[in-house]
């Protein structure tokens, strides 16, 4: 048996949210007692083999072109192939946009329970029981699976990436893959930006700022810090800032290092969105404002004052003038 | 065009989450109940645009669940569609749930299979990839638009950074976010209308749940908020480096 494990890419390149579900599978591999094992479909141009120093042992590599772009349906035939090849007993992906859309069809498939929002190792004291988020990051749950074979999706930023040695084998997998039905005609990308979901530090801010003219100094602190910015609801809904900047809990939910709040009073839907981030801080002038009860450090003040300074502050830091 | 909307009751966003018997049971005294937003903003109000621009669309939505759930399928009755399929039975896992739709569909024969991106109790995200998978149809998860042109659907999908666009043939199931619908409110012909809207009610079909919650927690409270005076945001920044090593 293994612990085979997907490894998420997009033209070509391996995501940095594989690094962590490497390392998970791994950890979960030892814990079983098997060997991890990796796939990846469709043109790679990284180098898979250096994928070992996150612990797997293998690589199954499917470089079918067809399999260049997801067809949720095309690829969870291949990976189901695969998993049956190796004896998979547990499959686990990211609970990213394309875990979300193969993971559940999977478990159909290969009549696996899955656990989709795990942000733990699996309990296997007594049974197989995986802790995952609900409510919105509100609470958690643990869930029994029960089938032989197993899927855990796991929570981007949940598991800390474990960097080691080992270079893994890489290993040509031919599958049947089917034609796909979806076809993709475009892909528009923001482009230069730091992808949101996946930002290490978020600079968020909200009604607070007054306007969208207002903006360029959260831009500058975020550019500092290397920062993917954002925006509450109410800012979105006015068309100060592009609804793909909206987090909460009808926009996106994201768990970054560190989330910078700025004019943000943090309302119970805002807070569903951004809670799993490890570090949270808020500047408001409103010693009252909720969020600070979410925060681990606050500044009570004018945004436009503090603003310039912190950015100041951590030029300094980082040593640029 | 047939369209099927999966309808999931959920807690208002703002209930207070507490735990019952021994941490295993979700404490629903005075809790609001809901249409789950995504099912209703996004997915539901698709399907009532798609009906507004060719009429004759007919929407059926579904809801998995017992006799309470009732006045959530009446109140998304009141925002459109045309009937409503109860299948009376307790919610076990996301298979078995997706079990029930699909039966559903395969009995109806759509065109398309409208969900909302998750529910906001459980956040799976998992319902609509299982249900396509039941029924062998293509799937599109966290659409932001859709359109029909002919047979085929072009529809925008959410990808890291940006987005991408699909075409694919109808039938299809799309699991449904922001953007893709803008929220409304039923009005007072849309509830009296409502009321006399047919709701089936159908006996669930044969499906073992593959998963079982043992346990409910709460995560650990925060330490407190650590306040530091405006004027001295370098301590803010010291901290930060120093102590939560966040930057």
């Amino acid at each position: 048996m293994s612990v085979l494990i997907f490894i998420d890419t997009a033209e070509g390149h391996v995501k940095k949210v594989s690094h962590e579900v490497l390392s998970y599978g791994a950890k979960v591999a030892e814990q079983l007692g098997t060997t991890a094992e990796a796939i990846v479909l469709g043109a790679v141009s990284d180098d898979l083999a250096s994928l070992g120093k996150y612990g797997v042992k293998k690589i199954h590599h499917v470089a079918n072109d067809t399999l260049n772009n997801l067809d949720a349906q095309v690829y969870t035939k291949v990976i189901a192939q695969v998993a049956a090849a190796c004896n998979a007993k547990l499959i686990i992906f990211s609970n990213n946009l394309n875990g979300k859309a193969i993971a559940p069809r999977l478990s159909v498939r290969m009549k696996a329970g899955l656990v989709a929002g795990a942000v733990a190792l699996p309990d296997t004291s007594n049974g197989f029981v995986v802790r995952k988020n609900v409510f919105s990051g509100k609470a958690f749950a643990n869930i029994a699976v029960s089938t032989d074979i197993k899927i855990i999706a796991l929570n981007p930023n949940a598991f800390q990436v474990i960097t080691g040695e080992g270079i893994a084998e890489v290993v040509p997998f031919s599958a049947s893959v089917d034609a796909p039905k979806v076809k993709v005609t475009a892909v528009n990308k923001t482009s230069g930006e730091i992808v949101l979901t996946e930002a290490e530090i978020v600079v968020s801010a909200g009604r607070g700022l007054k306007g969208p003219e207002n903006w360029g100094m959260v831009e500058e602190l975020a550019k500092t810090l290397h920062a993917a910015t954002a925006c509450s609801r109410p800012v979105a809904d006015a068309h100060w800032r592009p609804h793909n900047e909206h987090v909460g809990q009808t926009g996106y939910a994201i768990a970054p290092n560190l989330y910078i709040a700025i004019g943000i009073s943090g309302a119970i839907q805002h807070l569903a969105g951004v809670n799993r981030s490890k570090v949270i801080v808020v500047i408001n002038k409103d010693p009252e404002a909720p969020f600070f009860k979410a925060a681990d450090y606050g500044i009570v003040g004018d945004a436009f004052e503090v603003i310039p300074k912190f950015t100041e502050a951590i030029r300094k830091l980082k040593g640029v003038a | 065009m047939k369209i099927l909307v999966c309808i999931s009751k959920t807690p208002d966003t703002t209930a207070k989450i507490a735990f019952t018997d021994n941490n295993t049971k979700f404490d629903v005294n005075g809790v609001q109940w809901i249409i789950n937003p995504y099912d209703e903003w996004y997915a539901l109000v698709k399907a009532i645009e798609l009906k507004e621009a060719d009429a004759s669309t007919t929407i059926h939505l579904v809801t998995v669940g017992t006799a309470d759930a009732e006045p959530i399928i009446r109140k998304a009755l009141a925002l459109g569609g045309d009937e409503a399929i109860r299948v009376n039975a307790d919610s076990h896992d996301s298979f078995y749930i997706a079990s029930q739709i699909a039966e559903v569909a395969k009995q109806g024969g759509y065109d398309l299979v409208l969900t909302g991106k998750e529910t906001i109790d459980y956040n799976g995200s998992s319902i609509g990839g299982m249900v396509a998978e039941l029924l062998d149809l293509p799937y599109i998860s966290l659409a932001t638009k859709f359109e029909l042109a002919g047979g085929n659907a072009t529809i925008t999908r959410e990808i890291e950074g940006g987005e991408e666009v699909n075409v694919v043939a109808l039938p299809a199931v799309v699991s449904a976010q922001k953007g893709m619908a803008e929220a409304r409110i039923p009005n007072m012909r849309g509830i009296m209308a409502a009321r006399t809207k047919p709701l089936k009610v159908t006996e669930p079909t044969a499906a073992d749940p593959m998963t079982t919650v043992t346990g409910f927690g709460l995560p650990p409270a925060k330490a407190g908020v650590k306040l530091v005076a405006a004027d001295n945001v370098e301590e803010l920044v010291r901290l930060l480096h120093e102590e939560a090593k966040a930057i």
